[in-house]
Order: C-alpha cells, then sequence, then structure tokens
C-alpha cells in the first residue's frame, strides 16, 4: 500500500500551445480514456502536484511562469513534455519570440511526440513518467535521512 | 465499559472506514459516469502519497492550525462514541471548523481566502439544522446526552422525521458534495482551484483528508442515531440507512451543478424551517 506510484496528481501547463495538445490532454480524463483509473488527478495547484505536464513551446514571456511552477512543486516531481512544441518547439520553432522546447528552461523527463500528441502516447508518457516519479521519490527519501544523520552529528559533535 | 470499546474503535477504525467509504463514492461515481474508476483504495493512496513529499509551508502557524482542527474533530467523535453531550460534540465540531477556517485565511491566498469565507458562509447554512436537530433528540428523549438517548425502544425516525431529512439535507453540505461544494471541491480544478486547501500542500493536506474522514464517520454515526433502539437488530437497519444515505449523497454530487452560496443559504434555511422547525413545534404540542 505504500506504493506511491499510485497516484500522481498532474499539473497541466499550457505554454505557446496551439491548443491542439491541450485538448487531447483533457481527452485522457473523459470516460474513453479515464486516467483516473490510474489514480491520476488534474489538479490546478503546483503545490499538490507530482507531475508537470507542460504542453507547447516556451517563449519569453512565460519562461519565468513556468520556473515559477516548477519551483513550487514540492519534490519528488517529474516533468512531462507533450506534443513537439513542447519538446523541440515545434512548427513555432523559428519565431521570434520562441526560447524552443520546455528542457531550455526546466529539467524535462519524458518526451512526448506527436502533433497533436494522442491521447494513447499521452497516457504512456505518464506511465513512464510514474516510473520516474517512484525513483525520486527513493532519492529524495534517501536525501531527506542522510540529511537526518548529518544533523544528527552535528548536534553530538 | 463498552463505550470505551466504542471510542477506541472510533479512534482506530474511523480513518480507515472513512477511507473505504470515499474510495467506494470515488467507484460508483466512475461507474455512474460510465468510466472505469480508480482502485478501491485509491484515497488510502493519494494519502500516503501526500505524507511522503516534501513540506512546504506557506505559513508556518498553518500546521498548527491544521493539528488543531484534526485534534477537535477526533475529541468530537469521542465524545460522540462515548455517549457524552450532544449539544457539545456539535459546538466543538464548530470550533474545529473555525480552526480550519484559519488555516485556509493565514496564509492569505486570495484562493483560499475566498474559499475560507465560503466555509463559513457554509457553517451558517448547516448549524440552525444542526441546533434543531439536537433540540428535537431533547424533546423527544428528554435527555442531551447520546448515551441516553440512544436507550430507546422506539427508533427517533417516528418522531423526527423532518429533522432527520433536514440533517441528510446538510449532511451535503458537510461532506463538501455539489451542488454545496462551494468552498473545496473533491474534484480538482474546479471551484476556486480547491479553494480553502489551495495552499496546502503534503502531511498538511494528508491530515485534512483524515480529518474529513473522521468527520464523515462521525456525521453518518448521528444518522445512525435516528435509527439505534434497545433491539440490537437495529443496528444493522442502522447500518443499512447509512449506507442509504451515503449513496444518496452520491447521486445528488452526480446530478447536480454547483449552486451560488445566496441560493444555498436560502434552501437550506427554508427546508430547515419547513421540515425540522414544524417537526419540532408537532412534537411539543403531541408531548
Ligand atoms: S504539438 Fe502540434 S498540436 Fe501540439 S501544441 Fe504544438 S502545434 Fe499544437
Amino acid at each position: 500500500m505504500a506504493n506511491i506510484t499510485r497516484s500522481p496528481w498532474l499539473l497541466h501547463y499550457d505554454g505557446s500551445s496551439c491548443n491542439g495538445c491541450d485538448i487531447e490532454v483533457l481527452a485522457c480524463l473523459t470516460p474513453v480514456y479515464d486516467a483516473e483509473r490510474l489514480g491520476v488527478m488534474n489538479t490546478g495547484d503546483p503545490m499538490q502536484a507530482d507531475i508537470l505536464l507542460v504542453t507547447g513551446g516556451i517563449n519569453s514571456q512565460n519562461q519565468d511562469t513556468v520556473k515559477q511552477l516548477y519551483d513550487q512543486m514540492p519534490r519528488p516531481k517529474v516533468v512531462v513534455a507533450v506534443g513537439v512544441c513542447a519538446c523541440t518547439g515545434g512548427v513555432f520553432k523559428d519565431c521570434y519570440n520562441i526560447l524552443g522546447g520546455a528542457d531550455t528552461t526546466i529539467p524535462v523527463d519524458v518526451y512526448v511526440p506527436g502533433c497533436a500528441a494522442r491521447p494513447q502516447a499521452i497516457m504512456d508518457g505518464i506511465i513512464k513518467a510514474v516510473g520516474i516519479f517512484q525513483q525520486r521519490s527513493n532519492e529524495y527519501k534517501a536525501q531527506v535521512k542522510e540529511k537526518k544523520k548529518a544533523a544528527k552529528k552535528g548536534a553530538q559533535n | 465499559m463498552s463505550k470505551w470499546i466504542l471510542v477506541i474503535c472510533y479512534i482506530l477504525l474511523a480513518p480507515f472506514i472513512g477511507g473505504l467509504l470515499e474510495g467506494i463514492d470515488r467507484k460508483i461515481s466512475a461507474k455512474m459516469q460510465r468510466r472505469v474508476g480508480p482502485p478501491l483504495l485509491q484515497p488510502f493512496y493519494d494519502v500516503i502519497k501526500l505524507f511522503n513529499k516534501e513540506t512546504i509551508n506557506v505559513a508556518t502557524a498553518q500546521t498548527f492550525l491544521i493539528l488543531t482542527y484534526f485534534i477537535l474533530m477526533v475529541l468530537t467523535g469521542v465524545m460522540f462514541w462515548a455517549g457524552s453531550d450532544m449539544l457539545m460534540c456539535f459546538f466543538i465540531l464548530s470550533t474545529a471548523a473555525t480552526f480550519l477556517y484559519f488555516a485556509a485565511v493565514v496564509t492569505s491566498s486570495p484562493y483560499s481566502s475566498i474559499g475560507a469565507q465560503r466555509e463559513l458562509i457554509q457553517m451558517m447554512a448547516y448549524e440552525p439544522a444542526v441546533l434543531l436537530t439536537c433540540v428535537g433528540f431533547y424533546l423527544a428523549a428528554g435527555s442531551f446526552n447520546v448515551g441516553d438517548i440512544a436507550q430507546t425502544s422506539v427508533s427517533y425516525l417516528v418522531y423526527l422525521p423532518g429533522c432527520f431529512v433536514a440533517f441528510v439535507f446538510i449532511l451535503t453540505i458537510k461532506m463538501r458534495k455539489s451542488p454545496f461544494d462551494t468552498s473545496t471541491s473533491h474534484h480538482m480544478h474546479q471551484e476556486l482551484v480547491k479553494g480553502l486547501t489551495t495552499e496546502m500542500g503534503s502531511k498538511n493536506l494528508a491530515l485534512f483528508q483524515v480529518t474529513e474522514w473522521y468527520e464523515n464517520v462521525f456525521l453518518l454515526g448521528v444518522i445512525g442515531l435516528f435509527v439505534v433502539n434497545t433491539n440490537p437488530i437495529s443496528i444493522l437497519a442502522a447500518v443499512l440507512v447509512i449506507l442509504a444515505v451515503y449513496f444518496l449523497e452520491i447521486l445528488i454530487d452526480n446530478s447536480s451543478a454547483r449552486m451560488k452560496w445566496q441560493d444555498m443559504l436560502k434552501i437550506t434555511w427554508i427546508l430547515t424551517f419547513f421540515s425540522a422547525g414544524v417537526n419540532l413545534v408537532v412534537l411539543m404540542i403531541m408531548k
């Protein structure tokens, strides 16, 4: 029961996407694909999110927002880039305001290709992300333990 | 002696019963929407995950306030199952809710502040029905003590049908079910980005969730009090009534759209007046 991968909560951020990918992300939550059967919930709150789904490329105006959202998420956390726009900049790559994919601003763990990315592909990406989430969680736990140990040692000295 | 067994059972089992009920709720809701739905134990997975996340506190006082909310809520249930004063139980419940209000406003986030204000309005909406129900029990049983109230040969549903209707109605507000989930919604990404709980993350949110389970079990216990009498079979009947009420709440939740708080206040007060109020007047004339 202590398996934390069974409850990944998503935060969906729409960068400069054409909305095609956003509609596909929402399609994952409809009864046809029903992402909730995997425990997925779509939260609007970075404080409660585990996985950040970014659609669309990063431009000079939303860069700070994306960075802030990422920073506000408590660890362990995973980032999924959905659609070619979020992976590389896609069709908007050469626009004057586009900096590129989501990885220009935050570390991306899973790239979901497609224009628009299909719901099946997005679900696949989320399942991949959940695996990484478990790994991160283990790392985080080890870090916390080490910190506690160090603090204890510090107190003894 | 037996009452302390009940109290210990409540403290130990309430989170499991509450969580399981929520799991059933989510499963049935999913079926109503023709989905597969999450596993039955999903609420437990969620809470365990939240306990394992990094703590980011917007305001340090929040943890203390949520913890007080939790302790007061458990105390409410303990007093109820120990068979003590029913009025006192509901007073402590209101105090607990006030701490929740403070936990939300202390962060000064606009979303959670608006959610907190709506929580107060919700309290205003359901409080009359709660008080009238307590008075109803007093008129019928001659005591506010839950222990004395439970010692009856005839179920109170016979004397207090109006109060029962009013209490089930306000249960929709207490359980944060649509159409009355204005302060925070169970379904994320909806009203006010979760309103009341916007600024609660990881452990605080998990504690809030567990407290809700304690509260639900307590409230369903009050529903059971309408049914139980000295006949042991009545306990089975009470469980059946509780499950039926819970199903009704799920049905209402899935078939209604969210209301404005003004409408909520009006409808709740009118219904409380006409069902619980009239019920009490009739009871007073008859006795
Ligand atoms: S990948 Fe295609 S569908 Fe998705 S946001 Fe970019 S242009 Fe739109």
